[in-house]
Protein backbone atom coordinates (compact mmCIF):
# COMPACT_ATOMS: atom_id res chain seq x y z
CA UNK A 1 0.00 0.00 0.00
CA UNK A 2 1.02 3.36 -0.79
CA UNK A 3 2.21 5.63 2.38
CA UNK A 4 0.44 8.43 3.49
CA UNK A 5 3.77 10.71 4.75
CA UNK A 6 7.40 9.19 3.53
CA UNK A 7 9.94 11.78 4.39
CA UNK A 8 13.90 10.96 3.52
CA UNK A 9 17.06 12.56 4.39
CA UNK A 10 14.85 16.43 5.15
CA UNK A 11 16.73 19.27 5.84
CA UNK A 12 16.37 23.03 6.79
CA UNK A 13 19.07 25.36 8.16
CA UNK A 14 18.02 28.22 10.35
CA UNK A 15 20.73 30.97 11.96
CA UNK A 16 20.16 29.04 15.26
CA UNK A 17 18.66 26.18 14.62
CA UNK A 18 18.57 23.27 12.19
CA UNK A 19 16.11 19.99 11.39
CA UNK A 20 18.85 17.89 10.17
CA UNK A 21 18.26 14.04 8.35
CA UNK A 22 14.40 13.81 9.38
CA UNK A 23 13.22 10.63 7.46
CA UNK A 24 9.49 8.87 9.11
CA UNK A 25 6.88 7.07 6.70
CA UNK A 26 3.37 7.05 8.07
CA UNK A 27 1.75 3.90 6.60
CA UNK A 28 -1.78 4.30 5.70
CA UNK A 29 -4.45 4.04 7.93
CA UNK A 30 -2.54 4.42 11.19
CA UNK A 31 -1.83 7.21 13.83
CA UNK A 32 1.43 8.42 14.45
CA UNK A 33 1.79 10.86 17.23
CA UNK A 34 4.74 13.21 16.42
CA UNK A 35 6.39 13.94 20.19
CA UNK A 36 9.12 16.56 21.03
CA UNK A 37 9.75 19.36 23.38
CA UNK A 38 8.68 22.82 22.48
CA UNK A 39 11.34 23.96 20.20
CA UNK A 40 12.48 20.11 19.00
CA UNK A 41 11.30 20.96 15.37
CA UNK A 42 7.57 19.78 15.32
CA UNK A 43 6.11 22.60 13.64
CA UNK A 44 9.05 22.95 11.09
CA UNK A 45 8.88 19.46 9.93
CA UNK A 46 5.14 20.22 9.68
CA UNK A 47 5.54 23.70 7.83
CA UNK A 48 7.57 21.97 5.63
CA UNK A 49 5.39 18.77 5.13
CA UNK A 50 2.69 21.55 4.08
CA UNK A 51 5.55 23.26 1.96
CA UNK A 52 5.25 26.97 3.62
CA UNK A 53 8.63 26.65 3.84
CA UNK A 54 11.25 25.77 1.17
CA UNK A 55 13.82 23.14 2.31
CA UNK A 56 17.69 23.10 1.62
CA UNK A 57 17.80 19.11 1.46
CA UNK A 58 15.76 16.18 1.29
CA UNK A 59 12.27 14.59 -0.09
CA UNK A 60 8.82 14.78 1.19
CA UNK A 61 6.31 12.56 -0.30
CA UNK A 62 2.52 12.55 0.26
CA UNK A 63 0.30 9.72 -1.14
CA UNK A 64 3.11 8.66 -2.97
CA UNK A 65 3.82 12.27 -4.44
CA UNK A 66 6.09 14.59 -4.11
CA UNK A 67 4.74 17.52 -2.01
CA UNK A 68 6.08 20.26 -3.81
CA UNK A 69 5.85 19.21 -7.54
CA UNK A 70 2.39 17.72 -7.35
CA UNK A 71 1.35 20.08 -4.02
CA UNK A 72 -1.90 21.23 -5.46
CA UNK A 73 -3.21 17.70 -6.10
CA UNK A 74 -2.06 16.30 -2.62
CA UNK A 75 -3.73 20.02 -0.80
CA UNK A 76 -7.23 18.79 -1.85
CA UNK A 77 -6.17 15.40 0.50
CA UNK A 78 -4.94 17.35 3.45
CA UNK A 79 -6.67 18.64 6.55
CA UNK A 80 -4.70 20.48 8.39
CA UNK A 81 -5.10 21.97 12.07
CA UNK A 82 -2.98 24.17 13.91
CA UNK A 83 -2.68 25.18 17.59
CA UNK A 84 -4.23 28.57 16.75
CA UNK A 85 -7.45 29.32 14.78
CA UNK A 86 -6.96 30.99 11.62
CA UNK A 87 -10.46 32.34 10.14
CA UNK A 88 -11.26 36.04 10.49
CA UNK A 89 -12.80 36.47 13.91
CA UNK A 90 -15.52 38.49 13.24
CA UNK A 91 -16.84 36.01 11.11
CA UNK A 92 -20.01 33.52 12.19
CA UNK A 93 -19.38 29.85 12.56
CA UNK A 94 -22.53 29.27 9.46
CA UNK A 95 -19.64 32.11 7.05
CA UNK A 96 -16.96 30.25 7.53
CA UNK A 97 -18.11 27.47 5.38
CA UNK A 98 -19.05 30.17 2.55
CA UNK A 99 -15.56 31.17 2.68
CA UNK A 100 -13.77 28.07 2.32
CA UNK A 101 -16.13 24.79 0.18
CA UNK A 102 -14.90 27.00 -2.78
CA UNK A 103 -11.12 25.58 -2.41
CA UNK A 104 -12.32 21.93 -2.46
CA UNK A 105 -13.51 20.02 -5.16
CA UNK A 106 -14.84 17.34 -2.73
CA UNK A 107 -16.67 19.60 -0.08
CA UNK A 108 -19.77 18.17 1.48
CA UNK A 109 -21.87 20.19 3.03
CA UNK A 110 -23.94 17.71 4.23
CA UNK A 111 -21.17 16.07 6.56
CA UNK A 112 -20.00 19.57 7.59
CA UNK A 113 -22.94 20.51 8.74
CA UNK A 114 -23.12 16.63 10.75
CA UNK A 115 -20.21 17.76 12.34
CA UNK A 116 -21.05 21.31 13.47
CA UNK A 117 -23.93 19.70 14.93
CA UNK A 118 -22.38 17.02 16.43
CA UNK A 119 -19.86 18.82 17.62
CA UNK A 120 -22.79 21.25 19.18
CA UNK A 121 -21.14 24.28 17.58
CA UNK A 122 -23.30 27.26 17.54
CA UNK A 123 -24.03 28.31 14.42
CA UNK A 124 -24.53 32.11 14.98
CA UNK A 125 -21.73 32.90 17.16
CA UNK A 126 -18.38 34.79 16.05
CA UNK A 127 -15.49 32.54 15.98
CA UNK A 128 -13.62 35.62 18.46
CA UNK A 129 -16.36 34.56 21.25
CA UNK A 130 -15.73 30.71 20.62
CA UNK A 131 -13.93 28.68 23.60
CA UNK A 132 -10.29 26.89 22.87
CA UNK A 133 -12.41 23.49 22.48
CA UNK A 134 -14.89 25.08 20.20
CA UNK A 135 -12.40 26.38 18.16
CA UNK A 136 -10.26 23.40 17.90
CA UNK A 137 -13.52 21.58 16.79
CA UNK A 138 -14.43 24.26 14.57
CA UNK A 139 -10.94 23.83 12.55
CA UNK A 140 -11.49 19.82 12.99
CA UNK A 141 -14.53 20.03 10.82
CA UNK A 142 -13.48 21.99 8.09
CA UNK A 143 -10.35 19.66 8.13
CA UNK A 144 -12.41 16.70 7.59
CA UNK A 145 -15.29 18.00 5.58
CA UNK A 146 -13.73 17.01 2.06
CA UNK A 147 -12.67 13.82 2.48
CA UNK A 148 -9.27 14.39 3.33
CA UNK A 149 -7.17 11.46 3.45
CA UNK A 150 -4.69 12.70 5.42
CA UNK A 151 -4.98 14.56 9.13
CA UNK A 152 -2.05 17.26 10.14
CA UNK A 153 -2.67 18.03 13.42
CA UNK A 154 -0.32 20.50 15.03
CA UNK A 155 -0.48 20.42 18.80
CA UNK A 156 -4.28 20.28 18.38
CA UNK A 157 -4.66 19.51 22.18
CA UNK A 158 -2.31 22.25 23.77
CA UNK A 159 -4.66 24.07 25.98
CA UNK A 160 -7.55 22.10 25.70
CA UNK A 161 -9.19 20.50 29.09
CA UNK A 162 -9.42 17.17 29.26
CA UNK A 163 -12.99 16.07 28.54
CA UNK A 164 -12.45 18.41 25.36
CA UNK A 165 -9.27 16.44 24.42
CA UNK A 166 -11.15 13.19 25.03
CA UNK A 167 -13.77 14.02 22.74
CA UNK A 168 -10.95 14.75 20.07
CA UNK A 169 -9.62 11.57 20.71
CA UNK A 170 -12.86 10.02 20.00
CA UNK A 171 -13.19 11.80 16.78
CA UNK A 172 -9.53 10.49 15.31
CA UNK A 173 -10.16 6.96 16.11
CA UNK A 174 -13.60 7.21 14.26
CA UNK A 175 -11.78 9.40 11.58
CA UNK A 176 -9.06 6.07 10.89
CA UNK A 177 -11.86 3.24 11.12
CA UNK A 178 -11.94 2.72 7.32
CA UNK A 179 -8.70 2.17 7.15
CA UNK A 180 -8.02 4.67 4.60
CA UNK A 181 -7.44 7.76 6.00
CA UNK A 182 -4.27 8.65 8.07
CA UNK A 183 -3.20 10.91 10.83
CA UNK A 184 0.04 12.85 12.09
CA UNK A 185 -0.80 14.50 15.53
CA UNK A 186 1.89 16.29 17.16
CA UNK A 187 1.98 17.24 20.72
CA UNK A 188 3.91 17.22 23.73
CA UNK A 189 1.19 16.14 25.75
CA UNK A 190 1.83 12.22 25.71
CA UNK A 191 -0.88 11.08 27.70
CA UNK A 192 -3.21 11.78 24.52
CA UNK A 193 -1.10 9.05 22.58
CA UNK A 194 0.05 6.78 24.88
CA UNK A 195 -3.25 4.90 23.89
CA UNK A 196 -4.11 6.02 20.66
CA UNK A 197 -1.17 6.16 18.33
CA UNK A 198 -0.06 3.26 16.57
CA UNK A 199 3.18 4.84 15.18
CA UNK A 200 5.38 7.50 17.48
CA UNK A 201 8.18 9.79 15.98
CA UNK A 202 10.38 11.47 18.70
CA UNK A 203 11.93 14.41 17.95
CA UNK A 204 14.82 16.06 19.92
CA UNK A 205 16.73 19.20 18.92
CA UNK A 206 15.64 18.96 15.19
CA UNK A 207 17.14 15.36 15.28
CA UNK A 208 14.92 11.91 14.85
CA UNK A 209 15.51 9.99 18.35
CA UNK A 210 13.48 7.51 17.49
CA UNK A 211 10.33 6.23 14.60
CA UNK A 212 8.41 2.91 14.73
CA UNK A 213 5.35 1.57 16.66
CA UNK A 214 4.87 2.44 19.83
CA UNK A 215 4.98 -0.72 21.42
CA UNK A 216 8.21 -1.48 19.88
CA UNK A 217 9.38 2.00 21.81
CA UNK A 218 8.08 1.21 24.90
CA UNK A 219 9.41 -2.11 24.77
CA UNK A 220 13.16 -0.85 23.67
CA UNK A 221 13.59 1.15 26.86
CA UNK A 222 13.24 0.59 30.73
CA UNK A 223 13.50 2.80 33.68
CA UNK A 224 16.34 1.88 35.79
CA UNK A 225 16.58 2.88 39.24
CA UNK A 226 19.05 1.40 42.04
CA UNK A 227 21.28 2.61 44.95
CA UNK A 228 24.50 4.70 44.65
CA UNK A 229 26.56 1.14 44.96
CA UNK A 230 24.52 -0.53 41.88
CA UNK A 231 25.84 1.92 39.58
CA UNK A 232 28.87 0.23 37.75
CA UNK A 233 31.29 2.07 35.68
CA UNK A 234 29.70 0.16 32.23
CA UNK A 235 26.28 0.37 33.33
CA UNK A 236 27.02 4.39 33.70
CA UNK A 237 28.25 5.00 30.34
CA UNK A 238 24.83 3.14 28.99
CA UNK A 239 22.35 5.00 30.89
CA UNK A 240 20.87 7.89 28.96
CA UNK A 241 19.92 11.09 31.13
CA UNK A 242 21.16 10.24 34.41
CA UNK A 243 20.05 11.62 37.19
CA UNK A 244 22.25 10.88 40.33
CA UNK A 245 22.27 11.55 44.46
CA UNK A 246 22.48 10.62 47.89
CA UNK A 247 19.92 7.80 47.61
CA UNK A 248 20.75 6.34 43.87
CA UNK A 249 20.10 6.97 40.65
CA UNK A 250 17.50 6.87 37.75
CA UNK A 251 18.00 6.78 33.71
CA UNK A 252 16.65 5.44 30.51
CA UNK A 253 18.28 2.06 29.68
CA UNK A 254 18.26 0.46 26.23
CA UNK A 255 16.51 -2.66 26.45
CA UNK A 256 19.43 -4.15 24.65
CA UNK A 257 21.95 -3.34 27.72
CA UNK A 258 19.53 -5.15 30.02
CA UNK A 259 22.51 -7.47 30.80
CA UNK A 260 24.05 -4.91 32.59
CA UNK A 261 21.76 -5.10 35.44
CA UNK A 262 22.27 -6.91 39.01
CA UNK A 263 19.05 -7.96 40.67
CA UNK A 264 19.45 -5.18 42.85
CA UNK A 265 18.18 -2.66 40.14
CA UNK A 266 14.58 -2.10 39.45
CA UNK A 267 13.30 -1.80 35.97
CA UNK A 268 10.41 -0.63 34.88
CA UNK A 269 8.88 0.39 31.44
CA UNK A 270 8.68 3.87 30.55
CA UNK A 271 6.00 6.29 29.57
CA UNK A 272 6.19 8.35 26.26
CA UNK A 273 6.79 11.08 29.01
CA UNK A 274 9.66 9.65 31.49
CA UNK A 275 11.26 8.77 27.65
CA UNK A 276 10.96 12.67 25.87
CA UNK A 277 12.25 13.79 29.95
CA UNK A 278 15.41 11.64 30.24
CA UNK A 279 16.42 12.35 26.67
CA UNK A 280 16.37 16.04 27.14
CA UNK A 281 18.10 15.56 30.31
CA UNK A 282 20.72 13.53 28.47
CA UNK A 283 21.50 16.20 25.77
CA UNK A 284 22.17 18.93 28.16
CA UNK A 285 24.93 16.76 29.51
CA UNK A 286 26.48 15.92 26.31
CA UNK A 287 27.19 20.26 26.24
CA UNK B 1 -18.88 -9.48 24.56
CA UNK B 2 -17.54 -7.80 27.29
CA UNK B 3 -13.84 -5.94 27.55
CA UNK B 4 -12.31 -4.04 30.09
CA UNK B 5 -8.81 -2.45 29.87
CA UNK B 6 -7.48 -1.54 32.73
CA UNK B 7 -4.65 1.00 32.93
CA UNK B 8 -3.33 -0.17 35.97
CA UNK B 9 -2.89 -3.48 34.98
CA UNK B 10 1.01 -4.68 34.70
CA UNK B 11 0.27 -6.51 31.79
CA UNK B 12 0.01 -4.76 28.26
CA UNK B 13 -3.16 -3.59 26.62
CA UNK B 14 -3.04 -6.60 23.60
CA UNK B 15 -2.50 -9.00 26.01
CA UNK B 16 -5.68 -7.98 28.62
CA UNK B 17 -7.92 -8.21 25.14
CA UNK B 18 -6.57 -11.59 24.48
CA UNK B 19 -7.19 -13.06 27.85
CA UNK B 20 -10.72 -11.95 28.35
CA UNK B 21 -11.54 -12.82 24.55
CA UNK B 22 -10.05 -16.19 25.46
CA UNK B 23 -11.88 -16.76 28.69
CA UNK B 24 -15.08 -15.55 26.86
CA UNK B 25 -14.68 -18.19 24.44
CA UNK B 26 -14.13 -20.95 26.96
CA UNK B 27 -17.14 -19.89 29.10
CA UNK B 28 -19.21 -20.57 26.68
CA UNK B 29 -19.99 -16.57 26.62
CA UNK B 30 -18.74 -16.68 22.39
CA UNK B 31 -19.64 -19.71 20.32
CA UNK B 32 -18.56 -21.11 17.38
CA UNK B 33 -19.10 -18.82 14.47
CA UNK B 34 -19.60 -15.54 16.18
CA UNK B 35 -18.83 -12.74 14.83
CA UNK B 36 -16.63 -10.37 16.73
CA UNK B 37 -15.98 -6.86 16.47
CA UNK B 38 -13.58 -5.88 13.59
CA UNK B 39 -9.58 -4.53 14.48
CA UNK B 40 -10.76 -1.42 13.25
CA UNK B 41 -13.72 -0.99 15.39
CA UNK B 42 -12.34 -2.93 18.23
CA UNK B 43 -9.85 -0.07 18.53
CA UNK B 44 -12.46 2.73 18.27
CA UNK B 45 -14.41 1.03 21.11
CA UNK B 46 -11.67 0.52 23.21
CA UNK B 47 -9.85 4.31 21.91
CA UNK B 48 -6.66 2.07 21.98
CA UNK B 49 -4.22 1.87 19.49
CA UNK B 50 -4.98 -0.45 15.91
CA UNK B 51 -1.66 -1.80 16.14
CA UNK B 52 -2.74 -3.14 19.26
CA UNK B 53 -5.82 -4.78 18.49
CA UNK B 54 -3.99 -6.33 15.63
CA UNK B 55 -1.71 -7.57 17.69
CA UNK B 56 -4.39 -9.34 20.12
CA UNK B 57 -5.99 -10.84 16.83
CA UNK B 58 -3.03 -12.10 15.79
CA UNK B 59 -2.29 -14.15 18.07
CA UNK B 60 -5.93 -15.18 18.88
CA UNK B 61 -5.89 -16.35 15.32
CA UNK B 62 -2.57 -18.18 15.77
CA UNK B 63 -3.40 -19.90 18.81
CA UNK B 64 -6.34 -21.26 17.09
CA UNK B 65 -9.26 -19.68 19.20
CA UNK B 66 -10.44 -17.62 16.21
CA UNK B 67 -10.22 -16.99 12.65
CA UNK B 68 -9.44 -13.42 10.22
CA UNK B 69 -11.15 -13.66 6.95
CA UNK B 70 -10.34 -10.67 4.73
CA UNK B 71 -12.66 -8.42 4.06
CA UNK B 72 -15.34 -10.80 5.70
CA UNK B 73 -14.72 -10.59 9.73
CA UNK B 74 -12.89 -12.35 12.45
CA UNK B 75 -15.32 -15.13 13.70
CA UNK B 76 -14.59 -17.37 16.74
CA UNK B 77 -13.63 -20.99 15.97
CA UNK B 78 -14.81 -24.24 17.84
CA UNK B 79 -13.20 -24.11 21.39
CA UNK B 80 -12.80 -28.18 20.77
CA UNK B 81 -9.98 -27.53 18.36
CA UNK B 82 -7.01 -29.76 18.51
CA UNK B 83 -4.70 -26.25 18.88
CA UNK B 84 -6.76 -25.16 21.60
CA UNK B 85 -7.02 -28.62 23.69
CA UNK B 86 -3.47 -28.82 23.67
CA UNK B 87 -3.25 -25.60 25.52
CA UNK B 88 -5.65 -26.67 28.10
CA UNK B 89 -3.49 -29.48 28.82
CA UNK B 90 -0.70 -27.64 28.79
CA UNK B 91 -2.42 -25.45 31.54
CA UNK B 92 -3.18 -28.60 33.51
CA UNK B 93 -0.18 -29.93 33.53
CA UNK B 94 1.09 -26.64 34.84
CA UNK B 95 -0.94 -26.29 37.71
CA UNK B 96 -0.52 -30.24 38.46
CA UNK B 97 3.12 -28.92 38.44
CA UNK B 98 3.13 -26.22 40.88
CA UNK B 99 0.68 -28.07 43.27
CA UNK B 100 3.43 -30.85 43.26
CA UNK B 101 6.14 -28.26 43.53
CA UNK B 102 4.09 -26.90 46.53
CA UNK B 103 3.49 -30.45 48.18
CA UNK B 104 7.03 -30.83 48.57
CA UNK B 105 7.48 -27.54 50.45
CA UNK B 106 5.09 -28.62 52.96
CA UNK B 107 6.46 -32.37 53.10
CA UNK B 108 3.68 -33.95 51.91
CA UNK B 109 4.52 -37.62 50.60
CA UNK B 110 3.08 -38.86 47.43
CA UNK B 111 0.39 -41.04 48.96
CA UNK B 112 -1.01 -37.86 50.69
CA UNK B 113 -0.82 -36.09 47.74
CA UNK B 114 -2.40 -38.07 46.00
CA UNK B 115 -5.33 -38.72 48.15
CA UNK B 116 -5.69 -34.56 48.49
CA UNK B 117 -6.34 -34.74 44.30
CA UNK B 118 -8.67 -37.41 45.10
CA UNK B 119 -10.40 -35.64 47.49
CA UNK B 120 -11.32 -33.04 45.28
CA UNK B 121 -11.37 -34.47 42.23
CA UNK B 122 -15.04 -36.33 44.74
CA UNK B 123 -15.62 -32.59 45.83
CA UNK B 124 -16.18 -31.55 42.39
CA UNK B 125 -18.09 -34.60 41.05
CA UNK B 126 -15.77 -34.87 38.29
CA UNK B 127 -16.81 -38.23 36.56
Amino acid sequence: MINAIEIKELSKDYKDFSLSNISFTLPTGYIMGFVGQNGAGKTTTIRLILNMISRNSGSIKIFGMDNILEEIKIKQDIGAVFDDIFFVDTWKVSDVEKAVKSFYDNWDSTLYNKYINSFKLPADRKVRDLSRGMKMKLMLAVAMSHDAKLLILDEPTSGLDPVARDELLEILSKYILSGEKSILFSTHITSDLERIADYITLISKGRIFYTGTKDDLLESFHIVKGGPKDLTEPLREKIIGLVENKTGFSGLLPASEIKYLSSEIVAETPSIDEILVYISKGESSYE
Amino acid sequence: MRIIIKNSSDKPIYEQIKEQIKAAILGDELCEGDILPSIRELARDLKISVITTTRAYADLEQEGFITIIQGKGCYVLSKNSELVREQLIRKIEDSFSSAVSTGKIANLTRKELTELFKFILEENQYD
